[in-house]
């Protein structure tokens, strides 16, 4: 059986048009149901603020679902466009975008949803300060959005740039390799990024005189929290944009495929564990003020060698892009 | 395309590289984040022993490092050896 090539472009959309909103909609649910979750137990301690409570749970579970939504427009864009193309480029690159789209809306919509959980019990613990408890959560939870966005730039640039000039070995390998890069890479940020912004939340229902040093500290986890899926961006930009000379052998095709590779499932495990670290630290900032020195430079050097995983697959990525 | 033998090898050595440095760096991402956590939490509690607990956690963290090195080491024999 043979096929024309606007039919294995279709094959290619369809299918990677299932798997972003496929994946794309685990972690949302999840998010959301975990916030649902908090709110019925702080209704249940607190019935007289069940309205406030409710209002939150809502605006929180609102920004959860964003991640799913880029999934849900990536869907559709891949369903109702056609994409004009005389190259098998093109096959990879909607099938990639698919991918990097759902699998980068994961670690975002679970992590977006412990702010809101966190903001919904501390509203039933201390009434007088959801006002600024909302804002907390809504910056930290925007924060959690951000390796959703990459991953949402990743998969519109696979589809709208037009890189079927390039030779098709080994770019075919570049294309999928790109949309893993950043799609892996965002699940440990987004999960992370989630966790701290959980703990800021809950310390500043504990302790509202701290509110100021918890928003801080908050966007000083979450920021190295991101690193990884930011070295994740790069690989995808430079595995797309490189110009890589044409090549009849497969191994160039799998140093670029590997390379991809290398970077997004490395950078899951340190996103999780700086956010496992920043929550702990902001969480006891909170509780002890007098150690927020202390408690900040180890929070930094913990971090700094967790971190150093990612590097080396970052290190990894390079040599196979660059010198291979 | 024809591939040959050495070529395939060669993929294949590539592809394990991307992976083992990949999936070797998880682990010890996330048990170094959460040796981090805990020490925070330590220090919270006891904030007198910062010291001795800032150096337990770089020791424990150091420890929790070489499975990733390890993976790293094969990564490049990998690429550059085999």
């Amino acid at each position: 059986m043979e096929f024309d090539i606007p039919t294995w472009i279709k094959v290619g959309a369809y299918a990677g048009s299932g798997l972003a909103i496929g994946l794309g909609a685990i972690g949302a649910a999840i998010g959301e149901g975990y916030t649902a979750a908090q709110a019925t137990a702080a209704i249940s301690r607190n019935p007289a603020r069940s309205g406030e409570i409710f209002k939150s749970m809502l605006v929180g579970q609102a920004i959860a679902e964003s991640a799913s939504i880029f999934a849900l427009v990536v869907a559709m864009v891949l369903l109702f466009t056609t994409f004009q193309s005389d190259s098998f480029i093109m096959v990879w690159a909607v099938l990639a975008s698919g991918l990097c789209m759902g699998l980068g809306a994961i670690g975002a919509g679970i992590g977006a949803g412990f702010p809101a959980a966190a903001a919904c019990e501390g509203i039933g613990r201390q009434p007088g300060i959801s006002g600024r408890l909302t804002t907390n959560m809504l910056i930290g939870s925007a924060v959690c959005q951000t390796p959703s966005i990459f991953a949402l730039v990743i998969a519109f640039i696979l589809l709208f740039t037009g890189l079927d000039n390039n030779p098709l070995s080994p770019t075919w390998a570049a294309v999928l390799g790109a949309g893993l890069a950043t799609g892996l890479s965002a699940i440990g940020a987004g999960l992370g990024s989630g966790l701290v912004a959980a703990s800021s939340c809950e310390g500043i229902s504990r302790q509202p005189t701290s509110a100021t040093v918890m928003t801080n500290s908050m966007l000083l986890g979450q920021a190295i929290t991101q690193t990884t899926a930011i070295y994740g961006l790069l690989i995808s930009f430079i595995l797309l944009f490189k110009a890589h000379p044409a090549t009849e052998s497969l191994a160039p095709a799998m140093a670029l495929l590997g390379s991809g590779l290398c970077m997004g499932i490395g950078g899951i495990g340190p996103g999780i564990g700086e956010g496992f670290t920043a929550q702990a630290a902001v969480r006891w900032m909170a509780r002890e003020k007098d150690s927020i020195g202390d408690l900040t430079r180890t929070m930094l050097i913990g971090m700094a060698v967790a971190e150093s995983t990612g590097i080396y697959a970052m290190v990894i990525s390079l040599i196979l892009i660059f010198v291979i | 395309m024809a591939i040959e033998g050495a070529d395939l090898v060669k993929a294949a050595a590539f592809l394990g590289a991307g992976l083992a440095m990949g999936l070797g760096a998880i682990g010890p991402g996330v048990g170094e984040g959460i040796t981090a956590a805990k020490a925070c939490e330590a220090i919270g509690r006891n904030p007198k022993e910062a010291g001795l607990l800032t150096r337990t956690m770089l020791v424990g963290q150091a420890v929790s490092e070489s499975t990733g090195i390890y993976s790293l080491v094969i990564a490049l024999l990998l690429l550059f050896v085999v």
